[in-house]
């Protein structure tokens, strides 16, 4: 369970880190918390050449407010997100996510940034970022884009991120309030990925959907935007029916792969719950 | 060959150097090359916890970090919680409580609630279950680690009080 040799780096700055990046290009890879690039390289499924630290650069880490906008470093721990007042008061969706990943020892490493641009299809903030409409701020020696999350996931292990770039921030626009939330995740244990999970944002007006996002965690090539459910539900009542419908549509466009937490059919099955469970929650969490 | 490199940090309130390759864990480092064999090396993929440190403030595993990433770190052991010949409260909590068997997880247990209870003095037992759940004990089924953790977060209320 050693990686292969490797040289690393431990830059100070996102300059510095650009450059070595922009020096060793596909023989390098960025660590963040390192608690899904260190596993794949001990079991020698990645074997970078040169490993860049991140660790090591302030600028990446932190949860600030600017405006209606929420700015968090990529850098910044799920830990630091859990224990953060400002995302408990603005954005509890996001604790309540990063509550559900893996055990404790993981969160004090793991990164938002690095389960993001990891394009696991298991990894649960993707899902998040879709439900919360975030964009990333991606920077390369050339310049720095924001991409939406919408665009970024492309398939499995396939974001947008490109090799000579670093994500630097995450940019969440604030819930406003009332909003309802809810990240309902099935797993078998402590430490496993999602057998199945979704996020929900909502706001209701009276009885009414005004506005409404889902996203699934697990059970595709990537982080799935329900938009047809959505559709589904705006202006509607959220009666069993509706409910029904919503994890009826999302469970369409499922398409996951069968392992050991289940079947095609359960996980479908399963993603379908989750999203009436988070419909539910959220409902009973938003402002009538 | 990637080039060995000396990395320093504090062991247990020592400085200490250590020659490595890159690629060296810090739990093989810590056991191999600086004697310190408490922390144990349970699953070796991030999953047990036996193998959990303190590292600058957080509950590490590690089996999942690199030495070179702790350099100027401050590292914590079981080693380092005796003092004087006086046991921690959480070791004497585990022996009164017997939250342990076979005792492979147990140093690992320790290290691990020593940081929780630095973060929340006073944990109920679900808080503990929830902030204790990276370290797996297949001996005791976790009813007198809870305890024992309590044990330790009662002696240390009183005695702060």
């Amino acid at each position: 369970m050693i990686p292969r040799e490797f040289d690393y780096h431990a830059p100070q700055s996102i300059p510095d880190a650009l450059g070595l990046l922009a020096q060793f290009g596909d023989e390098a890879k960025l660590l963040a918390g390192g608690h899904s690039l260190l596993p794949m390289m001990k079991l020698r499924l990645a074997e970078p050449g040169h490993l860049i630290d991140l660790g090591r650069i302030r600028e990446l880490q932190g949860i600030r407010e600017d405006g209606d906008t929420l700015r968090i470093g990529a850098m910044t721990t799920e830990n630091q997100l859990i224990w953060s007042q400002l995302l408990q008061d603005k954005c509890p969706l996001l604790v309540e996510g990063a509550r559900l990943i893996s055990d404790p020892q993981v969160r004090y490493k793991g990164t938002i940034g690095g389960d993001i641009s990891h394009g696991d299809p298991a990894n649960d903030h993707p899902a998040l970022m879709l439900a919360l409409g975030a964009s990333y701020v991606l920077q390369s020696a050339s310049g720095e884009r924001v991409v939406s999350a919408d665009d970024f996931f492309v398939g499995m292990y396939d974001t947008l991120l490109q090799p000579d770039e670093i994500m630097t921030e995450i940019r969440i626009p604030a819930p406003a309030q009332g909003t309802g939330y809810c990240y309902a995740k099935l797993k078998r244990k402590v430490g496993d990925f999602a057998t199945a999970a979704a996020a929900v944002t909502l706001r209701m007006q009276g009885e009414t959907v005004q506005e409404v996002a889902i996203a699934l965690t697990n059970v595709g090539a990537c982080a799935l935007r329900a938009r047809e459910a959505e559709d589904a539900l705006r202006g509607k009542t959220l009666d069993d029916a509706a409910l029904a419908e919503a994890a009826r549509l999302a469970m369409s466009i499922c398409d996951p792969v069968e392992d050991q937490r289940g079947d095609v059919e359960y996980k479908t099955a399963m993603a379908g719950e989750m999203t009436r469970r988070a419909l539910s929650t959220a409902n009973s969490r938003a402002t009538h | 060959m990637a080039k060995k490199q000396t990395v320093s940090f504090t062991l247990n309130g020592t400085q200490v150097d250590v020659v490595v390759e890159p690629r060296e864990l810090l739990i093989h480092s810590l056991r191999e090359k600086l004697q310190h064999t408490g922390p144990h090396i349970g699953c070796e993929t991030s999953h047990c916890g036996a193998c959990t440190v303190d590292i600058d403030g957080m509950s590490v595993k590690s089996c999942t970090v690199l030495t070179v990433q702790c350099q100027d770190a401050e590292v914590l052991t079981i080693e380092g919680f005796e003092q004087g010949g006086e046991l921690h409260a959480l070791q004497e909590g585990f022996t009164q409580e017997h939250g342990l068997q076979c005792g492979y997880c147990t140093p690992g247990m320790i290290t691990r609630a020593y940081r929780l209870l630095k973060e929340n003095p006073s944990p109920s037992e679900e808080e503990i279950r929830y902030w204790m759940a990276g370290n797996l004990c297949r001996c005791t089924g976790y009813q007198n680690i809870v305890k024992a953790v309590q044990y330790a977060a009662n002696k240390l209320s009183s005695a702060s009080a």
